[in-house]
């Protein structure tokens, strides 16, 4: 039943792009002549933002050099299908760090632009988009466009969040930060309501590069909104006093299990004993893979869902509004009797990307995973009322469901976007979501 | 240590080749492909290779292997670890019909390789050291129907690297043979092979250093392919050839 490597992190939809495999940068796209294409990186989104049914998808596997690295500036430029895995196995010994990283160091690098992702750190650092200084499009006439803040900057600002629409990505040219270490000073904190994590959250973000949260989506009642908080810097000495290790592969799932291992009890405990486990208040200093990563060591954790996949869903709301909306959306969930094993909430900052069609923007983000069932179907159509009605936005990089009329309100650039499509792109999200007009 | 490097663009080479530049090795590359060879001379760089010299030869040009490998140990200073990776999956129904497809196929995987082995043996027998690396392949252990003419190329380089292997045993110089299983790689994207038999090429690479540090002899990579070959081998021949294999 295996689709091989080309499958979306949710594993659903199912999809049937034929693979074309890009075999160097300096070639022309290789392009049968009727069909739409849509460049694959690691499959790391959730949905069909990377899925191409009854199309193709380019192969960038074997776009994986480094082209050139600046130790004095940290400036890396490097090609498209390159993992953030590989670069900070390269430049973490050497002093340098990714600007922002996403929950995963398996993605590629034109992903991350693709999708304009956010980190822990958006809040001071903007997005993933804001720290690339260049990179080159390919489009399917043959044209190269070299994008830049300063050259082709239309073209630089679609291509950012652009969901791999623009053309093909050959490389991409970021700026690297600075770091002492591989280590993280980081702080664990215990909070009651969703209250709590809006004051700690506010005490926090001025003195923490990086701050996340944790929430128990299964708790009810006075428990609604309980969580934990983590907050961290990068280890600041040359010498920290503990040097804890990198997190070893953990084992995996072999195979997919032929029934979900997620159902109502097992999330009920893990929520529980989650919380429980959490300290009240803990300082420690950590490995980065273990701060940045913690998913990473448990190898195809998405096959627990069995076949039939799973769904994530993540809003992003104005801050204003954040508390009641989130308070409105965990009573949905919890009245629905669906839940979630990660609800992650995190305040996004006021800086702003270049990119034309990303996601983050100042506000409160809560991201969630639940069953693919139908249960789920409805209560997510109801988190979209919510988030419409908030002027909000959902993520299309974990997206494989939101109606073309709640993608349209989200994103009302969309038109203005869709000039720079390439004639010979498309995927399924995109199609999905400009399937029929908005009314 | 001083690395050279032939097919170095294929794409178990190149994971093998990584692996030495990190730790700070000289390398000489050798591909057909200018373009694809100065990607990843400029990767290895920036990943830590001491020194990166290459030539562009298709390695069907025998004629030029005095001088490439005259190149390569005059750009190295010398000569400690050889890795033969070059080689072409032909497709079994045209050599079926086409001789000079087949003779392609032998070139490609046998003949070019002798050729090499023939000037490297005697430099390293001369100079009483070094590793000999080259990729064979579990086809070679067994001729099936599917792939006898590359099975073939594979099955005459094992036992020419095996009679190498004899002759230098005395020499201080190590040959070694590398058999892989099913590699998602170029050579073997139309295949779309996916789950548990399929390695990454980064897999072998990890094996490749290891085998070479470990003055190993044959080792098949992933190592659960010599007990799968084992019993391949093991079926009586009256019995294998009605298997559609
Ligand atoms: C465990 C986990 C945690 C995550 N955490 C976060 C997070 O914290 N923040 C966040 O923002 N996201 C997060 N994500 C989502 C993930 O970062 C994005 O979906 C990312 O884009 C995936 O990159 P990929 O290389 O796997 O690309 P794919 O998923 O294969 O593709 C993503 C997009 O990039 C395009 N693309 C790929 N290569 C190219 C190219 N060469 N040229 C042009 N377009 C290209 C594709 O067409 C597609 O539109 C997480 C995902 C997982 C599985
Ligand atoms: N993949 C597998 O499942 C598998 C299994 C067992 C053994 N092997 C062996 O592993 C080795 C490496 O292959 P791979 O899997 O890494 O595939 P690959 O990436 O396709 O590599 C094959 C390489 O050989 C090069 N090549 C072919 N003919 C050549 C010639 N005449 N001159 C110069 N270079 C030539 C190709 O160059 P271009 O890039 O210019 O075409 C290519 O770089 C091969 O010997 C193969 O037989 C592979």
């Amino acid at each position: 039943m295996s689709a091989g490597r080309f499958h979306s992190w949710g594993l659903n939809p199912k999809s049937n792009g034929k693979p074309l495999r890009v075999s160097s940068r300096f070639e022309p796209l290789n392009l049968p002549d009727n069909g739409l294409v849509l460049p694959f990186g690691n499959g790391r989104s959730y949905g069909d933002s990377c899925l191409n049914n009854e199309g193709y998808l380019l192969d960038t596997r074997s776009l994986n050099h480094f082209i050139a690295f600046d130790q004095d500036t940290g400036i890396l430029r490097v090609e498209a299908g390159v993992l953030l895995a590989d670069i900070l196995h390269l430049v973490v010994p050497r002093g340098w760090f990714l600007p922002v990283t996403p929950g995963t160091r398996f993605v590629t690098i034109a992903g991350a632009v693709a999708n304009d992702v956010h980190g822990k750190n958006h809040h001071r650092a903007g997005t993933f988009g804001c720290h690339v200084t260049a990179l080159e499009l390919l489009r399917s006439d043959g044209e190269r466009l070299h994008c830049s803040p300063d050259e082709n900057p239309e073209w630089f600002a679609a291509t950012i969040g652009g969901l791999g629409l623009t053309g093909l990505m050959t490389w991409v040219e970021v700026q690297l930060k600075p770091v002492m270490n591989p280590y993280l000073q980081e702080e664990t904190l215990r909070f009651s309501c969703l209250d709590e994590f809006f004051e700690l959250n506010k005490a926090s973000e001025e003195r923490y590069e990086h701050t996340v949260a944790w929430v128990d989506c299964m708790a009810r009642g006075s428990a609604l909104g309980r969580g934990a908080f983590y907050r961290a810097n990068h280890h600041g000495s040359a010498a920290p006093a503990h040097r804890p290790v990198a997190p070893r592969q953990g084992l995996g799932l072999p195979f997919i299990p032929p029934v979900s291992l997620v159902n109502r009890a097992s999330l009920r405990l893990f929520n529980e004993v989650y919380y429980r486990k959490q300290p009240l208040r803990r300082s420690r200093t950590v490995h980065y893979q273990s701060f940045f990563y913690p998913l990473d060591s448990i190898r195809h954790w998405n096959r627990m869902y069995g076949p039939r996949g799973f769904v994530q869903y993540q809003c992003l709301v104005p801050e204003a509004s954040g508390s009641e909306v989130f308070r409105e959306i965990l009573a949905a969930i919890a009245a629905s009797r669906q839940g979630s094993f990660m609800a992650v909430l995190k305040v996004f900052g006021a800086k702003q990307s270049p990119g034309l069609m990303s996601f983050p923007q100042q506000g409160v983000t809560l991201a969630l995973d639940f069953p693919n069932t139908p249960a789920t179907a409805g209560l997510l159509e109801r988190l979209d009322e919510l988030s419409r009605a908030a002027n909000g936005v959902v993520y299309p990089a974990k997206d494989s469901r939101m109606s073309a009329q709640s993608f349209q309100r989200y994103f009302p650039q969309w038109q203005d976007f869709a000039q720079f499509i390439d004639p010979r792109f498309s995927s399924g999200f995109w199609r999905r979501v400009t399937a029929e007009p908005a009314s | 240590m001083k690395v050279l490097i032939i097919g170095a663009t294929s794409a178990i080479a190149e994971s093998t080749a990584r692996r030495y530049a990190a730790r700070g090795d000289r390398v000489f590359l050798v591909a057909r492909n200018a373009l694809k060879l100065e990607t990843l001379a400029l990767d290895l760089q920036v990943r830590g290779a001491s020194w990166v010299g290459s030539m562009v030869m298709d390695a069907c040009d025998t004629d030029r292997h005095q001088e490439m490998l005259s190149a390569a140990i005059d750009g190295l200073d010398g000569l400690d670890l050889v890795l033969i990776a070059h080689g072409t999956l032909p497709d079994q129904e045209l050599v079926q019909k086409d001789y000079p497809a087949t003779l392609q196929a032998l070139e490609d995987n046998f003949l070019s390789v002798v050729s090499m082995l023939t000037g490297i043996a005697n430099v390293c027998e001369q100079q009483g050291h070094g590793t000999i690396a080259v990729i064979s392949s579990v086809a070679g252990d067994r001729g099936r129907q599917s792939n006898y003419v590359y099975g073939t190329a594979k099955g005459g380089l094992s036992i020419f690297l095996q009679g190498l292997r004899n002759r230098l045993a005395q020499t201080g110089v190590n040959v070694l043979t590398i058999k892989p299983g099913f590699v998602s790689t170029p050579m073997t994207a139309h295949l779309n092979g996916s789950g548990p038999l399929w390695a990454e090429p980064d897999d072998i690479a990890a094996g490749i250093v290891k085998a070479v540090e470990k003055n190993r002899n044959v080792v098949y990579l992933p190592a659960f392919w010599q007990l799968i070959m084992t019993i391949v081998c093991a079926v009586p021949e009256s019995i294998f050839k009605r298997l559609k294999l």
